[in-house]
């Protein structure tokens, strides 16, 4: 377990959390970043990196990969610190009011915690299905981290889009058989997966199920069934040692549920005074909050790392008095 | 102004009145009305958390763009009179419509 010590620790190295560590730097405080993605910039880079942004002042208009790039080079005299690809998972108090933030991998002791999370993580989309969430891990998959674990066994995928067709073509030389179940009775998916399907079924290689719709599953210790609904209302029954339904992602709060936290229509509520939360030192900035009036706005979330930081400087230097200075007459002061 | 009629997850169905110049989708208009929608991702079909089944008026709406048509593909729920309420400018044609709201956390 990697062991970090800093004044802020900041979860989501969106643009958000990336400008937080500016302000922070400002007041010299140090700062690391965590995002489960595995670079920075959040959804601006993971999701639309090309589109032209138009309400960043002083730009009429910049990439959303330009804008997280200036804003690297904007952050860098503070060498903030990274640990990407991992998802933090609990928060805790120590005697001595510093917070502990851990991931599977690594550990952060911080004066302060910012949550600039965004969207949140994405996570697999869970169908109503009964006993779905009962059999997770009891042959219910959302992923498959090791296709070899599927060899020789009876997999069935539920999905329309290019995932499960995808899954389906990867896994049928693996498993002993592979059902696709999908709802409606074409494929959008790329052109190519979706007749490589068809030819296949025909063959007799995939059981290829259209029109239809999983509804229940069945098997106490394990998965032994998944009972299918045709549009025809045909009840039918399908042995299955796996179950993988591929419904997309969806982001969700994850974790952060769990801290504690005031929590309003999956958004944390904070005080516009200094966008503190319920919890004594952890803040919430940027898409992840809520409050009276807010926006859902970069340049409002650079706002609120701003006031963020002239508040938490209380806690990383408190037996200092903050004075605030304008960068036209200091510059930027650097670690 | 347009009227559109909105069905809630409990089957009560309400008209809004909207004026057609207001430039904002269905998910903004739904949101303003204090229907209870996430709109999560803020209108980049991406969380279908504005998802609405069309009841009345699907033939007047222009087909879906492909990250909405790649949303509804693999949403668990969606048929065919599936829309993303974000992805819905409001527009004269709409007048008389009718949607339910199907979104989901």
């Amino acid at each position: 377990m990697l062991e970090i010590n800093t004044d802020i620790c900041i979860v989501g190295a969106g643009p958000v959390g990336l400008f937080a560590v500016f302000e922070a730097g400002l007041l010299k405080m140090r700062c690391h970043l965590i995002d489960v993605l595995t670079q920075v910039g959040g959804q601006l880079t993971e999701i639309y990196p090309q589109k032209p942004i138009y309400d960043i002042p002083g730009y009429p208009e910049i990439s959303a990969q330009e804008l997280i790039d200036k804003l690297m080079k904007q952050i860098k005299p503070f060498q903030p610190g990274f640990t990407l690809g991992e998802r933090v998972e609990t928060v805790t108090s120590e005697p001595d009011s510093s917070i502990i933030v851990k991931t599977n991998n690594t550990t952060i002791k911080c004066q302060a915690l910012v949550i600039a999370g965004g969207l949140g993580c994405f996570e697999p989309r869970k169908p109503n299905i009964d006993r779905l969430i009962e059999l997770e891990g009891k042959g219910v998959a959302y992923m498959i981290k090791d296709p070899e674990m599927l060899r020789d066994k009876e997999v069935v995928i539920a999905g329309g889009g290019d995932s499960a067709l995808d899954w389906a073509l990867f896994l049928t030389p693996i498993a002993a058989k592979v059902t696709l179940i999908h709802r409606g009775d074409t494929f959008r998916g790329v052109p190519d997966s979706a007749e490589k399907v068809f030819r296949l079924a025909k063959d007799g290689k995939i059981n290829l199920i259209l029109q239809s719709n999983i509804i229940a599953l069945n098997g106490d210790e394990h998965l032994q069934s998944v009972s299918v609904l045709a549009g025809n209302n045909a009840l039918t029954t399908i042995p299955a040692d796996y179950f993988i339904p591929l419904f997309g992602l969806s982001p969700k709060l994850g974790p952060i549920a769990k801290w504690g936290l005031d929590i309003d229509k999956s958004a944390i509520e904070v005080n516009t005074v200094d966008f503190s939360t319920n919890i004594d030192r952890i803040y919430a900035i940027g898409d992840i909050n809520t409050y009276p009036g807010k926006l859902k706005l970069i340049l409002c979330g650079f706002h609120e790392a701003a006031l963020m930081a002239q508040s938490a400087f209380k806690y990383v230097y408190p037996d200092k008095k903050l004075s605030f200075k304008y960068t036209t007459v200091y510059g930027i002061p650097s670690f | 102004m347009i009227e559109i009629t909105i069905e809630d997850s409990t089957g009560k169905q309400t008209i809004l009145d909207i004026p057609t110049d207001i430039n904002l989708s269905l998910m903004e208009v739904l949101k303003a009305a204090d229907y209870a929608i996430l709109a999560t991702c803020g209108g980049i079909a991406l969380c279908a958390t504005c998802c609405v089944q069309v009841v009345k008026g699907m033939e007047r709406l222009l087909p879906p763009n492909n990250s909405e048509m790649d949303m509804l593909d693999v949403l668990p729920n969606a048929n065919q009179s599936s829309r993303l309420a974000c992805q819905l400018r409001i527009n004269k044609e709409m007048d008389g419509m009718i949607f339910r709201i199907a979104g989901k956390d």
